[in-house]
């Protein structure tokens, strides 16, 4: 079913598959123990940690990488160029080609994909980071919203959210039960991710807490927590020699596309998430047997709707990790999606996946990447 | 930063208090559209612009956010009533909203619109944490202006359900006047006695009587029977009683022992599920300073057998 006025969703070819030596994939991953709490730790010093690790595991220098681009908010610390600070986990002296979006990192992820098929260079870093336990996330999320209608209201992301899962529970979409149970399995599995932050609700508590929003308990949406993830990408050979030194494989990006839905609320089918659709569409989600996918779900409610929309049907694994239920470094948590689907591709645990990056209210923007062993 | 909120023990790192602010506000333009919009705001009207598919769209906007296609410049009042299309139940309110007490936040529909406005929907002061049992999407709501408007969405302050009911004060006093059945009847409770009355025809009837409800003969004597007796049938109620500590309670007929018809009482000390048909129950007196001629002294009929309600 199609909004009227929109256009149908179309099949596009990501990029032509026989250009082999342009192809990229993701070689190395990290991500910080994402703390729910401050622990102290500067912004550079969460992007030190990952960005040495995952140069450690590719077995290159910092001289070697031919482009760096970061996603953050300054937002979450309430101070100008934050990324800057950044930078010196990076070295950037003597002058390196860099580039940052104020978005999350799967968006930085992106830039780096477009600028490795110009095709003069064979590597880029990528990264995202935040502290966001320093400020309070839903009023800095307030701030990214439309300034005439919604902001001056005070409508914070988990009413927006709340107001979303109503609607799904109102269609017959979802259930309660559905909600516990997504949010029962996502803690399962986050207590099993050394990574993910230790959240504290057990799932004895989670259908009894109090409602934050209603119909949304403090379980069913993401604890904001602070980290930082790092990929390197890299294309052709060079990516196949990483991998091999590694002991793994490349995994490789065979789809990379996002669409953003309207801003409002009150112009968009809540119950649809129209933008994840085309996305998933265009980047070929279903041309072929899907295995694990990671969705950035930050309310339990999205991760069926997300299942729906991207086309993945019951067999397939999703949010193995724990999903950003589990730890949501926010600005670093779509990236983590995508570095968690490559390093079980890389491993040879799966040979499909799909990862999914949103941002903006109600999952308003929406980038699919999928990827392949 | 304040130096009231430093810390700096020798193993903690210091930590401070830091604002983002504009101070005044941040200036904006509004641009024709929602220009138009807030103005009319103001001046106490909602209006929605047309898209050019026909559709209009409130809050208005400059494109149709399905096609991106420039609107109209025909603007169309609406409402101020509309429905409620989703919501959400705020039992906790954050300090940026605009209520201290629980209220709900929803899209609203507005008659005449095609796209809902999201807005606050004021419950009333005795909200709880609990979503009100009339907020339901569908709810017809209308929009609470305030006196002084500036031209800013919140000079609507909040939205609240259409009128549907009305609460009507109902009472009625009156001066009872007990027979002398009953009279003698209510003092004997208040020395813990239980007073009845045999027929002509052997029947004995509780309470007191005057006469036989049957032929209107008059009792040949009283009897005074047992506070003990069996529950011959009863009824869990969900609707609040004056006279019933809380909900659901019991109320059940009581036959006692040697009585020939039943007695209407409460049932105490029992949870409602274990209450059967054929239960042996006895009378809990009030306590004698509690007793009064006015009003039956019974406070209800319990378990009489030790275990009874766990059986």
């Amino acid at each position: 079913m199609s909004t009227p006025g929109t256009p149908p969703p179309t099949a596009v070819p990501p990029f032509p598959r026989d250009r082999r030596e342009g192809d990229v994939a993701v070689v190395a991953f990290s991500q910080t123990r994402h703390m729910a709490a401050d622990s102290g730790a500067p912004e550079a010093r969460l992007v030190h940690t990952v960005v040495s690790d995952v140069l450690q595991r590719a077995g290159i220098d910092r001289g070697d990488i031919g482009f760096t681009v970061s996603g953050s908010l300054d937002y979450l610390a309430g101070t100008p160029f934050t990324f800057v600070g950044a930078l010196d986990a990076v070295g950037a002296w003597p002058p390196i080609s860099e580039s940052h979006v104020e978005m999350d990192a799967a968006w930085a992820l992106y830039e780096a994909w477009l600028r490795l098929r110009h095709g003069d260079i064979d590597t880029a870093l990528v990264y995202g980071f935040g502290k966001a336990t320093q400020g309070d996330l839903p009023d800095i999320l307030t701030l990214q919203l439309d300034p005439y209608y919604l902001a001056p209201l005070g409508i914070d992301d988990i009413s927006l959210a709340a107001l979303q899962a109503r609607a799904l529970l109102d269609a017959e979409r979802v259930t309660e039960a559905d909600l516990a149970a997504v949010v029962d399995r996502s803690y399962a599995a986050a207590r099993a991710n050394p990574y993910s932050a230790q959240a504290g609700f057990t799932p004895d508590t989670l259908l009894t807490s109090e409602y934050v929003a209603h119909p949304l308990r403090p379980g069913d949406i993401a604890r904001p927590c602070d980290g930082a993830a790092a990929v390197l990408l890299a294309t052709g050979d060079t990516a196949r020699r990483i991998a091999e030194a590694q002991g793994t494989r490349p995994a490789w990006i065979r789809g990379l596309e996002q669409r953003v839905d309207a801003h409002g609320p009150g112009a968009r089918d809540l119950t649809r998430c129209d933008a994840a659709e085309r996305a998933a569409v265009a980047a070929g989600v279903g041309a072929a047997p899907v295995q694990v996918a990671e969705v950035h779900a930050r309310y339990s409610h999205q991760e069926p709707l997300l299942r729906g929309a991207l086309g993945l049907d019951d067999g397939v694994e999703v949010n193995p990790s724990g999903g950003p239920l589990g730890a949501d470094p926010v600005m670093a948590t779509g990236l983590v999606r995508v570095g968690e689907v490559a390093r079980r591709i890389a491993a040879g645990a799966a040979e499909r996946g799909v990862a999914h990056a949103a941002q903006g209210p109600c999952l308003q923007h929406n980038l699919v990447t999928v990827l392949e062993g | 930063m304040s130096p009231d909120r430093q810390t700096g023990s020798p193993d903690e790192t210091l930590s401070g208090g830091h604002t983002v602010e504009f101070p005044g506000g941040y200036t904006r333009s509004t641009g024709p559209v929602i220009g138009r919009f807030l103005t009319e705001l103001r001046d106490g009207r909602i209006v929605g612009v047309r898209a050019r598919s026909g559709r209009v769209l409130v809050p208005p906007t400059e494109y149709d956010p399905h096609d991106g296609s420039p609107v109209t410049g025909e603007f169309v009042e609406v409402g101020p009533a509309g429905t409620v299309t989703t919501w959400t139940w705020v039992a906790q309110p954050r300090p940026a909203h605009p209520f201290t007490r629980p209220f709900a936040w929803a899209l609203i529909l507005l008659d005449g619109a095609d796209t809902p406005l999201v807005h606050a929907l004021d419950l009333g002061p005795d909200s709880g944490p609990a979503p009100p049992r009339r907020l339901r999407t569908g709810l017809r709501v209308r929009p609470r202006l305030r006196d002084e408007r500036v031209g800013d969405i919140t000079d609507i302050a909040c939205f609240r359900p259409e009128v549907d009911r009305i609460t009507a004060p109902t009472r009625l006093d009156y001066t009872i006047r007990a027979g002398p059945a009953l009279t003698r009847y209510l003092d004997a409770q208040l020395e813990g006695r239980i007073l009845g009355m045999r027929s002509r025809h052997g029947t004995v009837y509780v309470p007191l009587r005057d006469v036989d409800p049957t032929d209107g003969s008059p009792g040949t004597e009283e009897v005074e029977l047992p506070d003990t007796g069996v529950l011959t049938m009863f009824s869990v109620n969900h609707v609040p009683d004056p006279r019933a500590p809380e909900v659901p309670f019991v109320t059940g007929y009581v036959r006692l022992d040697g009585a020939d018809v039943d007695l209407l009482a409460l049932i105490g000390r029992v949870e409602p599920s274990r209450v059967r048909t054929g239960m042996r129950v006895r009378a809990e007196w009030l306590p004698p300073e509690e007793r009064s001629r006015t009003r039956p002294s019974i406070r209800w009929f319990v378990p009489a057998e030790k275990g009874e309600d766990d059986r």
